[in-house]
């Protein structure tokens, strides 16, 4: 799981006619690669896979039949599959919860240190530079190995990390807020730093405490980059597989297979291309209703407020 | 004294495009080709201490045919390894040659992911089916066609260490590990050995892990010993003995429980730990021979314990395939089949890895017959216990890890006997049920 996706910049608004007319007469010309990219890459394998969700196609293009939902109606009755979309929704509240919060915490505690700012920006942000394969790596050999692992060590405890089925998922959701908090962070420092000084000037000035200021001021204006974060997030959980792929390989007993790495499995060692599609499709259907839910709550809110 | 060498801008880029040039046909030639030698590509998985002996034998076919370079890839074990096979051929763009697990070619996709063998290039290079152990050379027809050629059998084997053994008063007057038969011997050979170890768990073996298959090898070396089938003979039901598959499992829980092996052991650390001398016992399959003898320990092998009457042993064979390829070059090809013909022929030297030839001339071979510990079990070949001809069978298959998964529980304890036969019979029933991705009338 990586949290790649940069904020997106609203387009200042157009007034003048003339400026709207230009832009569609020269400007699909100029976006005319990335869309033909766009179209190629995305748009077309989606469909594809749409269709070999509807057939009982195989690795090597073979036996590409028509099955109709009989690919649907064998995950809906796959207790793997219910188990792997379980584990992924579990990640996805375990890790978003913390991620979130501890972003803001980490955040509101930068802002507000005056010595030293670079190290400690430096040191949240520094895993979140790190590839899965580092990560996952770093963790599985070095910080979770039952008998001369840094953790065991440490805390004089005899766990195993990722061995034990009621435990590993947490030991997943550790290593993954300690990758990936960073990001999170960084765009609520961004949104610290832009809220104007003199909110807080008149505030001081009217008797406000550091809570009030933080209760009243803050909060109500980072409520837009949360709803970014909380949106980028879920989605980016949802799509979980690296680390878990390379620290558990979905074990033990199951316990920490998410949807994606099912598909995969399905479907590139299973050779069961048509049923991989269908899966993936459940959890594309998944993720687009979650974002649906949590841009509309987020919408109702703003208008509330405004 | 020099001053710095005078480069003009000129010079500079043409030394570039030259440095370029040379980095490119670099990474298109492999080092020790020559232009008018032949390349074979080959895969294969062989990562244990028998990816050294077969480099070997790469090397010695490589003196002996200067005219063919063998290009050697060796993948990860398992799996990912099936993986990139498939991908490799359904592409048709796939290595010239690969190894492959005999048990995994009924689910394979033989037809589009491999390309069936050529029996008159294999013929022109010296190799004929009745040379070849007819048990296993049938396995490697799929409808009467030849898609595999073994090579062969790698069946368990229980390794002991000497000097234990031998403190435990448990070698015979020819130093051999004296026999056991039926669980009680077992035991108590165990016990014997587990007080002169200070209390450790004597015998260790693959219980616990990623995608373990250990505990099915184990318990498809004991469950056919009493005559337990998997599957009915057209392989669509189930038709386990429930009262012989629980004994089985009721067995590896005791070892488990009662301290005899030690059930935390993954496939690394049963081997590191045999390796080192702190298991007496080592249950594997039989290609650990080469690294053990490399780093001293003293130790020798035999056959796997008759416990439940028979004298079974779970195997695999290890065989070559031709992924399949659009465009297969005819010099290539020739090439390929006098690699495959030079491998199989000196089977008495892939022995030295551990494995049990499938090529009977190498059998009666004196240097084959020679050798030591390899000699002490190959009379196990008559007894292997092979995996059903299934789709979903074969070495790191999901059979394999899902029996894997729902039987190690039951050695920790976690399970009981009972209940990880359950969860096995579950998996098996659901990939009775699972379609093959490559069906019998596609091909």
């Amino acid at each position: 799981m990586t949290t790649t996706v940069a904020a997106p910049v609203t387009a200042a608004p157009v007034t003048k006619a003339k400026v709207r007319r230009g832009w569609t007469q020269h400007g699909l010309l100029f976006v005319a690669p990335f869309l033909i990219v766009y179209a190629v890459f995305l748009i077309w394998p989606t469909l594809l896979g749409l269709q070999m969700s509807f057939s009982s196609v195989n690795i090597a293009g073979g036996n590409d039949r028509f099955v109709g939902f009989d690919n649907y109606a064998e995950a809906f009755s796959d207790p793997r599959m219910w188990r792997s979309l379980w584990n992924t929704l579990v990640f996805t509240v375990l890790s978003t919860i913390p991620l979130v919060f501890l972003g803001l915490v980490f955040a509101l505690l930068v802002h507000n240190l005056r010595f030293m700012q670079w190290l400690w920006r430096l040191s949240f942000f520094g895993p979140f530079l790190l590839p899965s394969a580092v990560v996952s790596l770093l963790w599985l050999q070095m910080i979770y190995p039952p008998d001369f692992g840094l953790l065991n060590g440490t805390l004089g405890t005899d766990i195993l990390w990722l061995g034990d089925p009621s435990v590993a998922m947490w030991s997943v959701v550790l290593t993954t807020v300690w990758w990936t908090v960073g990001f999170n962070f960084l765009l609520y420092l961004a949104a610290l730093q832009s809220i104007p000084q003199h909110l807080y000037e008149a505030a001081a000035i009217d008797g406000a405490t550091a809570w009030d200021k933080l209760r009243s001021i803050t909060l109500p204006l980072l409520r837009r980059t949360t709803a970014l974060i909380v949106v980028l997030q879920l989605v980016a959980s949802l799509k979980v597989f690296d680390q878990i792929y390379l620290m558990t390989g979905g074990g033990p007993e199951d316990s920490t297979r998410p949807i994606i790495e099912y598909a995969y499995d399905v479907g590139f060692t299973g050779y069961r291309i048509g049923y991989a599609s269908a899966v993936s499709y459940i959890l594309f259907v998944l993720i687009v209703i979650v974002s649906l839910a949590q841009l509309r709550l987020f919408r109702k809110r703003e208008e509330v407020t405004s | 004294m020099h001053g710095p060498p005078d480069i003009s801008r000129r010079h500079l880029l043409g030394g570039s495009l030259a440095l370029l040039g040379a980095a490119a046909t670099g990474c298109a030639l492999p080092v020790g080709l020559g232009s008018s030698q032949t390349r074979v590509q080959y895969w294969h998985f062989l990562g244990a201490s028998d990816g050294l002996v077969m480099k070997e034998m790469v090397g010695a076919f490589a003196r002996a045919n200067p005219d063919v370079f063998v290009e050697e890839n060796v993948l990860a074990w398992g799996e990912p390894y099936y993986t990139k096979i498939a991908m490799a051929g359904s592409g048709g763009r796939s290595p010239d040659l690969a190894t492959f697990h005999l048990a995994r070619l009924a689910g394979i996709g033989a037809g589009q992911i491999l390309d069936p063998i050529d029996v008159a290039l294999l013929e022109e290079a010296g190799l004929r089916g009745a040379d070849f152990s007819p048990p296993i050379w049938e396995r490697a027809h799929i409808d009467g066609v030849l898609y595999a050629i073994p090579f062969d059998a790698h069946p368990m084997v229980q390794y002991y260490n000497t000097d234990i053994c031998g403190r435990a008063g448990l070698l015979g007057p020819d130093g051999k590990l004296r026999p056991t038969t039926g669980v009680d011997e077992l035991i108590a050979m165990l016990n014997e050995a587990k007080q002169v170890m200070g209390g450790r768990p004597p015998l260790a073996f693959d219980a616990l892990g990623l995608g373990t298959v250990g505990p099915w090898r184990v318990w498809w070396s004991l469950y056919p010993q009493s005559g337990g089938t998997l599957l009915s003979e057209d392989g669509t039901r189930i038709a386990i003995d429930d009262a012989k598959a629980l004994e089985a499992l009721r067995l590896m829980a005791r070892l488990g429980q009662e301290g005899l092996c030690d059930w935390r052991t993954d496939y690394g650390s049963s081997v590191a730990n045999f390796t080192n001398g702190q298991a007496a016992f080592l249950w594997n399959g039989d290609w650990e021979i080469a690294g053990l003898k490399e780093r001293g320990t003293p130790f020798s092998m035999t056959r796997f314990p008759s416990v439940f009457g028979g004298h079974q042993a779970q195997a695999d064979c290890h065989a070559f395939v031709l992924p399949h390829q659009r465009d297969r070059d005819p010099e290539v090809e020739r090439a390929t089949y006098r690699f495959i013909a030079h491998i199989v022929k000196n089977s008495a030297d892939w022995a030295v890895a551990g494995h049990v030839p499938a090529y009977l001339p190498a059998l009666e071979r004196p240097e084959y017959l020679a050798l030591q510990p390899q000699s002490e079990y190959r009379s196990v070949i008559t007894d292997v216990a092979l995996d059903p001809q299934v789709w979903f069978a074969g070495s790191a298959s999901r059979l394999w890890i899902d029996f894997g998964e729902a039987f190690s529980p039951v050695i920790s304890g976690e399970r009981t006997p009972e209940e990880g036969l359950a969860a096995a019979k579950a998996s098996l029933t659901r990939l009775l049920s699972a379609p093959n991705p490559f069906p019998d009338e596609e091909r």
